[in-house]
């Protein structure tokens, strides 16, 4: 188990409930900042959740956006349809991403979105974390001929032989990621005629190690009894903020604040709270449940319920990983050295994202006996086979190896018509029954 | 290893040849990998689309395309969800039933559902699998520095499966074997562009597919047989519109399909096993023979839809492609579920639009079996298009 919070023990009640509030509102805001450049005729600079350089474009002070966040949230507002089929009367196919279809929808739109606008892409970065990344910023380059910086990062290529600092491979594959950051720098300079300013980028970087340092603390104080947040409900929240906010103060201040939340509910039992008619009241935590993958973002709230109303709480999600970027991890930046340690540890970051796709089953090795996990949820998805092709696999070597309940849920996150929720709510009923039923026989 | 492994063809005419040669092509049992792993030879395994075979070849490994198979992927099919294109199915499951046995298994991150069957088959099985990450930054002035050396990260591999130290010496002999086969592939290409009548789309995916698990020697010696059998046909030219196949760069449509098609046009260019012919030029040795065929990947190359080039938009290229086989239509093909395949289709067929050039959209699968609602569509479409 976690060590309990030591510190800020002036933080009295009124922080509970502070980050997921904070966090809402900073998106918004986020999102309205987004607008105004929009409707100023500006743009922003396009880039995904593992490996967005964030803390390039940053010191370059340009808007970001993140056209997978732009997604997801049609499909919260549930309206991802409406782009969908627009997008799918442009030619696409239904097999195709979702969070590709309703950019492009958004993009015919001219940046229409149920937040606000979005700005057109004055450049794009992207990784090859995803391939479907790459697809994706070749139609921005159609649309737009815009600028698109790929960057390499070379994956595990087998768990049992992964490059690790210090080595000479390491070493080659930082100097491979390091020559393609100056290539992006050089493209940054060019797109925002602004000369790149080191000193601006250690700071920024300062402010992404106090993030990382504080987001890696929160993932930690979930080993804590109670679960002291939601790791798919609260934890999007989190992600939101990660992402959006990554090398800025703001961003190292409401990570600071939250560690000083979830350390203050460690240390008086208060565990994941859920909105009721009656207000706020604790989730009554009776199995601790691990997500691969991501929520089903067009029944947020009733996915979660399913499992919720059995006392199933997600304590732990690979979505946390692969959705931040890696960020989660801790990883910090050597500020005497900025570029060479940011590529070293992009490569670290991203490689850590894509292992929590594709290794998940290795990481729960890991994570499953600290976090208390009592079943895994399987969350294999039409829209991403990144996130989906391993999840079967994945299971029968988790249930095989680690002797785990496991549930798989296939669904979509993006297209309410390819969720069938009676469906999903049977199985989670029998999953359930399962795990009552093996907790009668353990303590029997 | 001098020994043969496919001789049945030998002496025989050449309609003949082909139809035992697709015999041997369509057998998910690889009698003839099977036959020189049962000689003691050592087989690398290799997902679609490009891998650079020499360096397996230079360490005396047979290396053989593994792309799928018409099996109907049951013992697979707990391993995964839905929603997936078959190869990515088929392939895992004739490894699971021992159709295929391997030594070392790589695959590569050429789409999403590819990139996590390293993972998949590391889990199933105990020899060596990985993922070879070739450059997506083809534009950065480091991708050919890197690719060099995750060749040579991957020859540690190769070698430490082998037990055989890779000298340069041998990779340039392999790659000098392997100039002189993508030669001959360009040459029954070339009869295609120039004369369809004497090689259909069909009979050339035969030949082209022997390359994927054939020792290469062999595979040379026996188009070096068929080609001049092949220009000496006594075919004569119909008129049949001219055609490129487009969409089949991993997964392949059934021979039977491709045969559907050569009814009604001539299938004069595609993209069919385009890893085996993706380094369009010889690739000329230096002093660093591992540097010189990283290079050939990223500056004398094809395309594919996953492959991610700034010089060479995809659909730039296939009009490219459609110009160099006067080509009169294109035929847009995906594979089920291939999500690189479906969003090229979406970019090629506006640029044939813009150019005014015909297209036909088609979904296939490469264990689909019935093809006359094929056959009647791909009729409607010529017949409109001659009468308009």
């Amino acid at each position: 188990m976690a060590p309990e919070g030591a510190g800020s023990s002036a933080a009295g009640p009124e922080v509970v409930g502070r980050g997921i509030e904070s966090g809402a509102r900073m998106f918004r805001e986020w999102f309205d900042e987004l607008t105004r450049v929009a409707n100023a005729g500006g743009g922003a600079a396009y880039v995904f959740v593992i490996g967005s350089f964030n803390e390039i474009l940053q010191s370059f002070d340009m808007p970001v956006t993140f056209p997978e966040m732009n997604s997801l949230q049609t499909a919260i507002r549930r309206v991802s349809s409406d782009y969908l089929t627009m997008a799918e009367d442009y030619g696409y196919s239904s097999d195709v991403c979702g969070y590709v279809k309703a950019d492009l929808a958004l993009q015919l739109k001219g940046g229409a979105h149920p937040m606000g606008r979005v700005p057109k892409p004055s450049m794009a970065v992207l990784t090859n974390g995803c391939n479907t990344y790459i697809k994706w910023a070749e139609i921005w380059e159609r649309l737009y001929g815009i600028p698109v910086v790929t960057i390499d990062i070379p994956g595990t290529r087998s768990p049992a032989s992964k490059s690790q600092p210090g080595s000479e491979d390491f070493a080659f594959e930082q100097r491979y990621v390091l020559g393609q950051i100056k290539e992006l720098i050089a493209v940054c300079e060019y797109v925002t005629k602004k000369k790149f300013d080191i000193d601006k980028f250690r700071e920024v970087l300062s402010y992404a190690n106090e993030m990382s340092l504080s987001w890696q603390r929160v993932v930690e104080l979930n080993q804590n009894r109670p679960a002291v947040y939601n790791a798919m409900t609260d934890g999007t929240v989190f992600l939101g903020v990660a992402n959006a906010f990554r090398g800025t103060k703001e961003g190292a201040v409401y990570f600071a604040d939250l560690v000083e939340e979830m350390e203050y509910r460690v240390r008086h039992g208060i565990g994941v709270l859920r909105k009721t008619e009656n207000g706020m009241v604790p989730v009554d935590q009776k199995f601790r449940l691990s997500l691969v993958g991501t929520p089903c973002y067009p029944i947020f709230r009733r996915f979660d319920d399913m499992f919720a109303k059995f006392g199933g709480i997600f304590v732990y999600s690979s979505y946390m990983s692969f959705g931040s970027g890696g960020t989660c991890a801790g990883y910090t930046y050597d500020l005497d050295r900025p570029l060479e340690s940011f590529a070293a540890t992009q490569l670290l970051m991203s490689r850590d994202a894509m292992d929590s796709m594709f290794h998940q089953a290795l990481v729960l090795e890991q994570t499953a006996g600290k976090f208390a996990i009592d079943g895994v949820i399987f969350h294999p998805i039409k829209s991403c086979r990144t996130v989906s092709t391993g999840m079967a696999d994945q299971r029968r070597y988790v249930t095989e190896r680690l002797g785990l309940p496991t549930l798989i849920l296939e669904s979509d996150f993006m297209d309410p018509q390819v969720i069938s929720e009676a469906q999903m709510k049977n199985r989670v009923d029998a999953f359930f029954e399962g795990l009552i039923s093996r907790r009668h026989q353990s303590a029997a | 290893m001098n020994k043969r492994y496919f001789t049945e063809w030998e002496g025989k005419q050449l309609d003949q040849i082909f139809s035992i040669a697709r015999e041997l092509v369509e057998d998910p049992g690889y009698p003839t990998v099977a036959a020189w792993r049962a000689d003691g030879g050592k087989v690398l395994g290799h997902f679609q689309v490009y891998f650079p075979e020499e360096l397996a070849h230079a360490a005396g490994m047979l290396p053989v395309k593994i792309c799928g198979a018409q099996t109907d992927g049951t013992e697979s099919e707990s391993r995964f969800g839905s929603y997936l294109c078959s190869i990515i199915k088929t392939s895992l499951d004739i490894a699971l039933t021992k159709n295929i046995e391997l030594d070392l298994f790589v695959s590569h991150p050429i789409c999403d559902a590819a990139r996590n069957l390293a993972a998949i088959w590391g889990r199933n099985f105990k020899y060596k699998s990985q993922i070879l990450y070739l450059p997506q930054n083809a534009n950065s002035k480091y991708a050919a520095e890197y690719l060099s050396r995750e060749y040579r990260r991957l020859l540690r591999d190769i070698e430490a499966e082998t037990k055989a130290e890779v000298t340069d010496e041998s990779i340039r002999a392999s790659i000098a074997l392997y100039n002189k086969s993508r030669a001959l592939m360009r040459e029954l290409y070339e009869i295609r562009r120039t004369q369809p009548w004497l090689l259909s789309g069909d009979e050339c995916l035969i030949v082209v597919s022997l390359a994927g698990f054939l020792p290469r020697e062999e595979f040379n010696g026996f188009v070096e047989t068929v080609l001049p059998m092949i220009r000496s046909r006594s075919k004569r030219a119909q008129d049949k519109m001219r055609v490129v196949f487009e969409g089949g760069f991993c997964e392949t449509p059934p021979i039977d399909l491709l045969q559907t098609i050569s009814r009604s046009c001539y299938v004069v260019d595609d993209d069919l096993f385009i890893g085996l012919r993706f380094i369009i030029e010889d690739v000329t040795t230096k002093a660093d023979p591992v540097m010189d065929l990283a290079e050939a990947y990223l500056e004398k190359s094809s395309y594919s839809p996953v492959q991610h080039d700034l010089r060479k938009p995809k659909e730039k290229m296939l009009l490219k492609r459609v110009e160099m086989a006067n080509a009169e239509a294109v035929i847009l093909a995906a594979a089920k579920m291939c999500e690189p395949g479906l969003d090229e289709q979406v970019a090629y067929s506006k640029a044939l639009d813009e150019k005014r050039i015909p297209y036909f959209i088609s979904e296939f699968e490469e264990n689909q079996s019935t093809f006359d609602h094929l056959a009647i569509q791909l009729e409607t479409f010529v017949e409109n298009i001659m009468f308009d």
